[in-house]
């Protein structure tokens, strides 16, 4: 039978801490600077210029379509190679899950904006509102609530996303818990624990998603 | 000798390769009711949707008052923009296009306070006052999805009025209404006919159009085959396949 020791793990709780908070801040960081790239990307896939277009489809389909690890192991060993500066695990770290969450929101974005019935933006010109008028009062206003369950559970996935820096050595939450396991030769405490924090961190999440998604269905 | 609201010379539109307007010509008199008919796909809807711009015309002259109006949103030169040309010319939908996330009021008073700048209690009055006439100032709060059709459709006569339009387009405006609701919207419309409002109708209600407009037209194959008073196209017609359009109608 084995033998929990959970208290020799929980002498080390400000390592977890530690990886708790980082992995907090990597989360907020890159889901803030991808809704910008979504945003950006999402226009541009919605502009009447075909650069734009091009340029943003290509974007999307590179970062949707290749393994998170592999980006991250890629901006910090092969990006410094290519331009010759070295680049932070930070650096690497925060940019990459940044686009690689900014590509799914800006399709989740395109998604809402295109499930808004064309009606309402002839209904807003009508009245002789501007293009921009138009997606700031009338159409992003009702695409949001349509976009919200989609967008918390891609935030859901970015939160266990950033266990994947642990491969560039960022001090977020698995990282630590490797450190502690190597502090502490007790992995079989130390992982658990680290997926308790996980579930304590998503939990809460998943439940507003599910809150959403049901307040949706009802105004329907 | 007046000058019209709005003159079209030679207009066509094409959407790819179907050509659904094939040279228009019509001048729009000050305080005219225009009334548009014709089968489904000889481009009556099209036509009232150029006028405000909706569509933009493939080619051919358009002026508002005199000035010529360009594709874009804003003006160049003395050349208007849509924008511009949408303040003055309001627009209601066959299907009330309502904004769903605003109350009633405040679908009112959007494009008067964002285009027109009116301030909100400047707005609000204006909108209570359009609620009123068309019988419906207890509505003020609701939200669109608890108003039956005719009840959305005169919100949205109401949304069109409040930006002070020269001039009002209704393509089609109570043909997705249950039938006992279409008269609550003829009524408010008869009653901005018999206040002057220079309309344009796109309709169905023979009867409606005969009664309030002043001229009709009757359009077929992207042109306009038939035109004159109410009494002559929809009493006396003359072609053969006006008669034949009326009488489905008359069933």
């Amino acid at each position: 039978m084995y033998n929990w020791d959970f208290f020799t793990v929980m002498q080390s709780f400000d390592l977890f801490l530690i990886g708790v908070w980082t992995t907090f801040l990597y989360t907020v960081g890159s889901i803030v600077l991808g809704v910008i790239i979504g945003l950006a990307a999402c226009f541009a896939r919605l502009s009447r210029f075909a650069a734009l277009r091009i340029l943003s489809r290509s974007y999307q389909e590179l970062f949707r379509c290749t393994p998170l690890l592999v980006q991250i192991l890629w901006a910090y060993y092969a990006l410094p190679m290519l331009l010759g500066v070295s680049i932070s695990n930070t650096t690497a770290g925060l940019l990459t899950l940044s686009l690689y969450v900014g590509s799914f929101y800006s399709e989740i974005f395109r998604g809402g904006i295109n499930a808004i019935d064309k009606g309402q933006r002839e209904a807003a010109a009508a009245v002789g509102m501007s293009g921009v008028q138009s997606m700031t009062h009338i159409i992003l206003p009702q695409a949001i609530k349509k976009m919200l369950p989609a967008f918390i559970n891609q935030s859901v996935i970015q939160v266990k996303n950033t266990s994947l820096l642990y491969a560039i050595s960022v001090a977020e939450l698995t990282y630590m818990t490797s450190v502690v396991n190597s502090e502490t030769y007790r992995p079989l405490e130390a992982y658990t624990l680290a997926a308790v924090m996980y579930f304590v961190m998503l939990f809460p999440l998943t439940q507003i998603a599910d809150h959403f998604e049901r307040r949706m269905r009802r105004s329907d | 000798m007046t000058e019209p609201v709005i003159a079209v010379r030679g207009l066509t539109k094409s959407f790819g390769s179907l050509e659904v307007l094939k040279g228009i010509d019509l001048d729009l008199m000050p305080g005219e009711v225009l009334g548009v008919i014709g089968p489904s796909g000889s481009g009556k809807s099209t036509l009232i949707r150029c006028l405000n711009m909706m569509e933009i015309p493939t080619s051919g002259r358009f002026t508002f008052r005199g000035q010529e109006v360009t594709s874009r949103f804003r003006g160049k030169g003395a050349r208007i923009g849509t924008g511009e040309l949408r303040r003055e010319v309001g627009m209601v939908f066959q299907h009330f296009n309502l904004f769903p996330h605003l109350s009633v009021l405040d679908n009112i008073t959007k494009g008067p306070r964002l285009v027109r700048g009116q301030s909100r209690a400047e707005a609000e009055a204006l909108a209570l006052d359009l609620l009123a006439q068309v019988g419906l100032a207890d509505k003020a709060r609701a939200y669109p999805s608890h108003l039956s059709g005719g009840q959305k459709q005169r919100v949205a006569i109401a949304r069109a009025l409040a930006m002070k339009p020269v001039v009002l387009l209704l393509d089609e405006v109570t043909s997705a209404l249950d039938p006992e609701l279409v008269g609550e919207v003829l009524a408010v419309i008869r009653r901005l006919a018999e206040g002057g409002m220079t309309m344009v109708l796109v309709t169905h209600e023979m009867g409606f159009a005969a009664d309030i407009a002043s001229r009709v037209l009757f359009m077929e194959q992207g042109r306009i085959a038939e035109q004159g008073s109410a009494d002559d196209i929809l009493r006396n017609p003359r072609s053969d396949r006006l008669r034949g359009f009326l009488s489905r109608f008359h069933g």
